[in-house]
């Protein structure tokens, strides 16, 4: 065998392998730009066994996606193979024609894309969708065979009532249902090699959890090889028996899934591990010091603390709540047919109370009203009924210019880094803003300010006349966070604000966070889908279903011992949860 | 966890620790040069041949419109009967027109006329589309609708016909300015829409909500966020416009309802010429030539503006 990295390998423990399915030889893909070819990917070796799952885990460009789409030669516009080999059951794909390439896809190497929202025709009946690809791929001869076939295959993927779905259009169908057409479709061949590219990374993680649990079973049976493409390593280690990790175009480690991730070797691999919020089973350390927390009436005996400790339990009894949700209700009005409208209660009776200092994190899927309820907060929405109360006060008494003073303490971080700056504005004045608006200070002592605050997120000063579009993904965000701090709020109400992110850089922001909460004493609210990054930040957590607050508590109260089914469900669903690794 | 048992053991491959490049995650790496859309489309211009030629010739045409007697120094209207469709002589290149006029000094002399039509038309429209635009993306609902219905409108009317029945009724007092109007009233529902589909796009971005979340006043947000990040393709399509505006203000010219014959206008010397186009060409073709040239280098012009402001056609290049 020609791959350099398992020569000396062990093989086969109980069954011979014969020969790999699937064989990557130092895959080289580069990129035409302005500049000359940029290489994606540097000399990728792997081989994948009949039956075997696979996943090439890494950060946004790292090549991983690029590499699949050069095995079935798929490449954008610019792209193009500048070196390797890719033998499929012996023959070299990057060597077919045209015409030959495309018997090969879909027939013997099927694929799953990535957004299921984009990937099928609006304009077209699921039925006629899946017959296409039934009738390309010679599964059947004529219209009748082919919706037979493909009432089948939409029965095989797990959805109800197929003939009647055949007639619906993908518009009707959830992100869960048009991802089990896409993996149906996929399979519809019965292909050797099945290759998924972030198959789940747009639905939540329940509708994610079924979907790859089918998908396994789907697979197990055909005996099916699985190539996955994912950045989550929770997810790959869990679903994949081997892994490979790819870094800027170059494999940096690879081998049996479990023993990576228990004994990571390269350094990247090992940061990766460690940064994983799918993994990680604590709270960050730095808010815990500074804050001790009163509702949670647990405080850790540190030795000669108690006098303080308790002066400081009674004093934050006395001190209301920072933020305060009552009954809060939000009713949207849906326009329905003609002049009727119809009620949509996207906030359902919300009480919540989020002591100073600490981090209250509102969890739930797509759909469950957590951003409405920051919306309201922040007052970008207007409630139904109910009242919020920031600091003791009701906000609906207050006056316009104390409701100014409350948008000074209160500050938001967005979900999408490359969306939440103006493009046309210099990081420097960006930060600015808050100041210039609410009048405080002169240009001078304004300038002064937004440096220290980027200094305090970590960024030099000469980035204070850069532009957004110059800064990484991770390091916008630290803008964003630095235009919050520059007020000196109280509250940061932080909505998706790390769900964007790579995950090294995602760490380095929950750190970030974290610091400057046991720093600034700051309360965070802290909205997100993500489960995993509740339990690195959060103190408490509010979990959201259909705009009802169905459970909440102390982080290490849910998660230890969730009362809901629901709840129960959601933990259950984060990927990687029952892999224990080594020295933690 | 997967019950399947694992096929084989795949070997443990650990590439060389500094294969990685893992600094890279750490470090705060700022490009050498400032970027945003403005100075990027700048650089992008700058390197562009196409710029430079259409961007020399407007130049040069706008110095002739400004001191035309500099290039002509013969007096356009000093016409001379007995030199009617005489051909070129010393000091007359282009030869004289059927009135006996030098047509090098009109075509020069010309050139004001077509160029303050075009800047004063593009004005209009700018302006009337940037104001209608931006109320109705700004305020949406039924004065949304009601100004796009209007645009709608005045999209429906041909711009010819609509012109045509203005200038007629300022058959005594035709000017530049009245031909502009008559031109612009009817160009701004296109900029209009774009302007206003521009700002759809832009407010529902999340750094203008984030404006309004930190206190920022809506119409301040509007100044200082929307409206900048939203005129890009009014730009565009106004660089364009300025020469459909040339060509417009030629065409009511040679229809006869354009400006009077006291202006010199490459319109009305082409259609003056066009009665004796069999016997005598070179009158109508020299001012026909201008026209082309000037309205060619706008396009030119607009066209590698819009390529600049595009960062996809930029990327294609």
């Amino acid at each position: 065998m020609s791959t350099p990295h398992s020569s000396d390998a062990p093989r086969a423990v109980t069954v011979d392998p014969g020969t790999p399915l699937l064989s990557v030889e130092n895959l080289e893909v580069a990129f035409r730009t302005q500049d000359g070819f940029v290489p994606a990917v540097r000399g990728v070796s792997f081989d994948i066994y009949p039956g075997e799952t696979m996943a090439i885990v890494g950060e946004s460009g790292s090549g991983k996606s690029t590499t699949a789409q050069a095995i079935i030669k798929l490449l954008p516009g610019s792209g193009q193979i500048t070196g390797g080999a890719v033998r499929f059951e012996g023959r070299d794909l990057t060597k077919l024609g045209r015409s030959e390439i495309e018997d090969v896809r879909g027939k013997l190497i099927g694929m799953v894309p990535q957004d299921p929202m984009n990937s099928l025709n609006p304009v077209h009946r699921i039925g006629f969708q899946v017959e296409e690809t039934i009738l390309a791929n010679g599964q059947a001869d004529g219209r009748r065979a082919a919706r037979k076939r493909a009432i089948q295959v939409l029965q095989e993927a797990g959805l109800a009532d197929a003939d009647k779905r055949l007639r619906q259009f993908p518009h009707e169908f959830s992100g869960g249902m048009r991802q089990r057409v896409l993996i149906g479709i996929g399979l519809s061949s019965d292909p050797k090699l099945l290759i998924a590219d972030e198959p789940t990374s747009a639905l939540d993680v329940t509708v994610q959890k079924r979907i790859l649990d089918h998908l396994e079973t789907l697979t197990a049976e055909r005996n099916t090889a699985v190539l996955f493409i994912t950045h989550d390593l929770g997810l790959a280690a869990e679903r994949a028996e081997n892994l490979v990790v790819m870094h800027r175009g170059r494999i940096v480690e690879s081998g049996p899934a479990l023993e990576i991730l228990q004994n990571p070797q390269h350094p990247y691999t090992q940061r990766l591990v460690s940064a994983a919020p799918s993994l990680a089973s604590q709270r960050i350390q730095a808010a815990v010091t500074g804050s001790a927390d009163p509702l949670a009436g647990k405080l850790q005996d540190t030795t000669g603390t108690v006098d303080l400790a308790s002066i400081a339990h009674t004093e934050a009894v006395v001190a209301p709540p920072v933020i305060e949700f009552r009954d809060v209700t939000k009713v949207y009005k849906l326009r329905g047919s003609g002049f009727r409208s119809t009620d949509f209660t996207a906030v359902d009776r919300m009480s919540f109370q989020v002591p100073k200092g600490s981090t209250m994190a509102i969890v739930g899927e797509s759909g469950s009203g957590k951003s409405t309820a920051a919306k309201m907060l922040l007052r970008l929405e207007t409630k139904t009924s109910g009242s919020i109360l920031v600091n003791g006060q009701d906000t609906d008494e207050l006056s316009r210019r104390d409701l100014q003073a409350l948008r000074r303490q209160m500050q938001p971080v967005f979900q999408d880094p490359y969306g939440s700056l103006d493009p046309l504005h210099n990081i420097g004045n960006t930060v600015a803003e808050p100041l210039r608006v609410h009048g405080v200070g002169d240009a001078a002592s304004r300038r002064a300010r937004v440096l220290e605050v980027l200094d305090q997120v970590a960024l030099p000063a000469s980035v204070a006349d850069r532009y957004p579009n110059e800064l990484s993904g991770g390091q916008r965000q630290r803008v964003a966070i630095a235009r919050a701090l520059a007020l000196k709020p109280e509250i940061v109400v932080l909505d998706e604000a790390v769900s964007a992110l790579d995950v090294l850089v995602q760490a380095q922001v929950l750190n970030l966070l974290a610091e400057l909460q046991s720093e600034l004493d700051l309360t965070y609210l802290f909205i997100t889908h993500d489960l995993a990054v509740v339990r690195v930040i959060a103190d408490h957590v509010c979990v959201m279903e259909k705009g009802r607050v169905v459970e909440q508590g102390t982080v290490d109260d849910i998660f230890a011992n969730p009362q809901q089914e629901y709840t129960d469900r959601l933990l259950q669903a984060i990927p990687g949860a029952s892999i224990t690794l080594g020295g933690r | 966890m997967s019950d399947k048992l694992p096929v084989r053991r795949m070997a443990h491959y650990v590439a060389d620790a500094d294969e990685g490049g893992l600094g890279a995650v750490d470090a705060v790496r700022v490009s050498e040069r400032k970027s945003n859309l403005w100075l990027d489309a700048w650089r992008d211009l700058r390197g562009r041949w196409m710029f430079w030629v259409a961007g020399v010739f407007v130049l040069f045409l706008v110095v002739v419109a400004m001191f035309p007697s500099l290039f002509a120094p013969v007096d356009p209207f000093s016409c001379q009967l007995s030199d009617s469709n005489a051909g070129p002589r010393e000091g007359h290149p282009f030869g004289f027109n059927f009135q006996g006029c030098d047509v090098y000094s009109r075509v020069v002399h010309g050139t004001s006329t077509s160029l303050s039509v075009g800047l004063i038309v593009t004005l209009i429209i700018a302006v009337m589309g940037i104001v209608i635009g931006a109320f109705a993306g700004f305020f949406g609902g039924w004065i949304d609708s009601l100004l796009m219905r209007i645009g709608d409108m005045f999209f429906a009317i041909p711009y010819v016909l609509a012109a045509v029945v203005i200038m007629s009724m300022f058959l005594q007092n035709r000017n530049i300015f009245v031909v502009s109007l008559a031109i612009g009233f009817f160009g701004w529902p296109a900029t209009a829409r774009i302007l206003r589909a521009e700002i759809l796009r832009v407010r529902s971005s999340d750094y203008v909500m984030a404006s309004e979340a930190l206190g920022v006043s809506r119409v301040r947000t509007m100044f200082t966020h929307v409206l900048p990040n939203s005129i890009a393709p009014v730009i565009v399509l106004s660089t364009v416009g300025l020469a459909a505006a040339i060509t417009a203000e030629a065409t009511l010219s040679f229809l006869g309802v354009g400006l009077p014959p006291e202006f010199i206008s490459w319109g009305n010397d082409i259609a003056l010429a066009q009665n004796r186009l069999r016997t005598d060409p070179m009158p109508l073709i020299w001012p026909s030539i201008a026209l082309s040239l000037t309205v060619l280098s706008f396009i030119m012009l607009g066209e590698t503006v819009r390529d600049a402001l595009d960062p996809k056609a930029r990327a294609l290049r």
